[in-house]
């Protein structure tokens, strides 16, 4: 997004969620530009989808809030609701209707007319390459497919922003990368995605910029490739006596063999590979991404 | 007031839809359960006996109309509420685009309203060819409708406040169960002690028995009972509204 002016779309402000005695998000503080793909990493659990149930308009926070594009998510959420898109975890499709009958719900309640209505619904189908399983039920449909015709219900009034919560959880490796690329492409023609994740690869797939949130707090905001560079590009990982692996980072390839070569005989095997974010993730929390 | 009209039809049309595939067991089931009281009530037990002057089977059938009205009424717009609500997750679909919360409400009602009229009108007409004493009015069929729509109403409640499915059938065991029996459907109020009479008379399903039963019999229309009806139905949707404003803190 070099060269951009940056536009704020989605701003957080000391956004904070209790539940009774659990503090599900803290003090969040972030920015999403306009036209950004960003995602929202973290282990389940750390307040991914609270954050996005309360972006949404879904849930309301303790303290704190959130404009999207200028409006507030509670004060106005008419406003947010007419351009906001959301492909919830669960789907959110009704099983027993066909693909087009439940876009066609969809349609009706966002308030298309009926002419309207059956362009897009024709237009996005083939968007979702989905034309030819217009009619059959949602639920003969594989997961890749289910989660395309999710996708294809909330772009129906043309939202500018897509909110995905976990949208390639339980499918397989070939629906994944075709949702990526479904994703990529509407990123490309100009819809802001926020997209909640935990698979580390998907962010470093897809996003320009990645917040990681742990137990509720953020805890690094920035591109794969900086939050990779602040803790090193290159990563050593030695190990030893075949129980335990340690870690190092380096700022380049030099100094990592540098290092390796400085290392005693008996150290075991030892790799030198690119960091990632998962390394990035570990060194933050001290925990892998999914085990927390 | 076009546009709400508009989103109620929009959140009608779906349910109606999910109907549309399986029409045909949804309203037989329906059916199994009215159509062993009127069997074993009607005929099995009433026979010989009298109730208010007339004989126990066409005192028995506006009740049995009314049950059905109730439960089916209830069930059809609380059973689809839940599924969306907790299967299918797509409530959260409605709750996120510009329907107001009054427009979801009423339409999520209209399944059940549909269901039950269909189920209880059809008891209506098997009442009536069987006990010719009964009369079928315009009156009597919007008795009816108000019923149903005052019953799905509070089944729209209980599936907005109630968030299992387990706890939906604990309500269904110790709330309705009760009250179809009790509400004036198999027997007359006016054979109880007035305390029980008084009790009776907070049920909901008493108003739109007493009502069904003084049209589908032509004895004195009671005023009070089907305003009564009418305020139970204010008051669900009310509820209903309340549960929903609730529902995202």
């Amino acid at each position: 997004m070099a060269g951009v002016v940056l536009e704020a779309f989605i701003v957080t402000e000391q956004l904070t969620k209790c539940y009774s005695q659990i503090r599900a998000v803290q003090d969040l503080d972030m920015q999403v530009y306009a036209g950004e793909f960003f995602g929202f990493l973290g282990p389940n659990g750390a307040g991914k989808t609270t954050t996005i149930r309360i972006m949404t308009t879904l849930t309301k926070p303790t303290s704190g809030g959130v404009r999207i594009n200028g409006f507030d998510v509670v004060k106005e959420a008419d406003e947010v609701k007419k351009i906001i898109g959301v492909v919830q975890q669960h789907l959110s499709l009704d099983r027993d209707l066909t693909v087009r009958e439940n876009m066609e719900f969809r349609a009706r309640i966002h308030h298309l007319g009926a002419t309207e209505r059956k362009k897009r619904i024709s237009e996005l189908l083939e968007y979702v390459e989905l034309t030819d399983c217009a009619d059959r039920m949602v639920n003969t449909l594989s997961g890749g497919m289910q989660k395309r015709a999710a996708i294809a219900c909330s772009l129906l009034h043309e939202p500018k922003v897509l909110f995905l919560d976990e949208p390639t959880v339980g499918l397989d490796a070939q629906g994944r990368r075709r949702l990526w690329d479904l994703l990529r492409r509407l990123n490309m023609d100009g819809t802001t995605i926020f997209l909640t994740t935990h698979y580390i690869e998907e962010a470093e797939a897809l996003c320009h910029r990645v917040g990681i949130i742990h137990h509720g707090r953020l805890i690094a905001l920035d591109t794969p490739l900086a939050l990779r560079e602040k803790l090193g590009l290159v990563a050593v990982e030695a190990h030893v006596n075949n129980k335990e692996t340690h870690y190092k980072y380096f700022a380049d390839r030099a100094s990592a063999t540098r290092y390796v070569q400085s290392l005693p005989a008996n150290a075991g095997t030892v790799i030198i590979r690119d960091s990632n974010l998962e390394d990035v993730f570990v060194e933050l929390t001290g925990e892998k991404v999914g085990e927390a | 007031m076009l546009r709400a009209l508009n989103d109620i039809y929009s959140v009608f049309w779906v349910d109606l839809r999910n109907l549309r595939h399986h029409w045909r067991t949804t309203i037989a089931t329906s059916l199994v359960q009215p159509l062993l009281y009127l069997v074993a009530f009607g005929y099995g037990l009433g026979g010989g006996i009298s109730l208010d002057g007339v004989g126990y089977l066409a005192f028995v059938i506006p009740g049995i109309v009314a049950l059905t009205a109730l439960s089916t009424s209830f069930n059809g717009a609380a059973s689809k509420l839940q599924v969306d609500r907790f299967f299918y997750k797509s409530f959260d679909e409605l709750l996120m685009s510009p329907v107001s919360l009054y427009s979801i409400v009423i339409g999520k009602a209209l399944i059940g309203v549909v269901r039950g009229f269909i189920s209880s009108f059809t008891m209506l007409l098997v009442g009536f060819a069987l006990s010719p004493k009964l009369i079928v009015s315009p009156l009597l069929v919007l008795v009816l409708l108000v019923s149903c729509f005052v019953f799905a109403l509070f089944g729209v409640l209980a599936a907005l406040v109630i968030n299992s499915h387990q706890s939906m059938s604990t309500f269904s065991n110790l709330v309705l169960l009760p009250m179809t029996f009790l509400s004036g459907t198999f027997f007359s109020l006016n054979q109880l002690p007035d305390i029980a009479k008084a009790l009776l008379y907070l049920l909901p399903l008493t108003h739109s028995s007493s009502t069904l039963r003084a049209v589908a019999l032509d004895t004195q229309f009671p005023w009070l009972s089907f305003v009564a009806l009418i305020g139970f139905g204010i008051a669900f949707f009310a509820g209903c509204v309340l549960a929903l404003k609730r529902a995202s803190v």
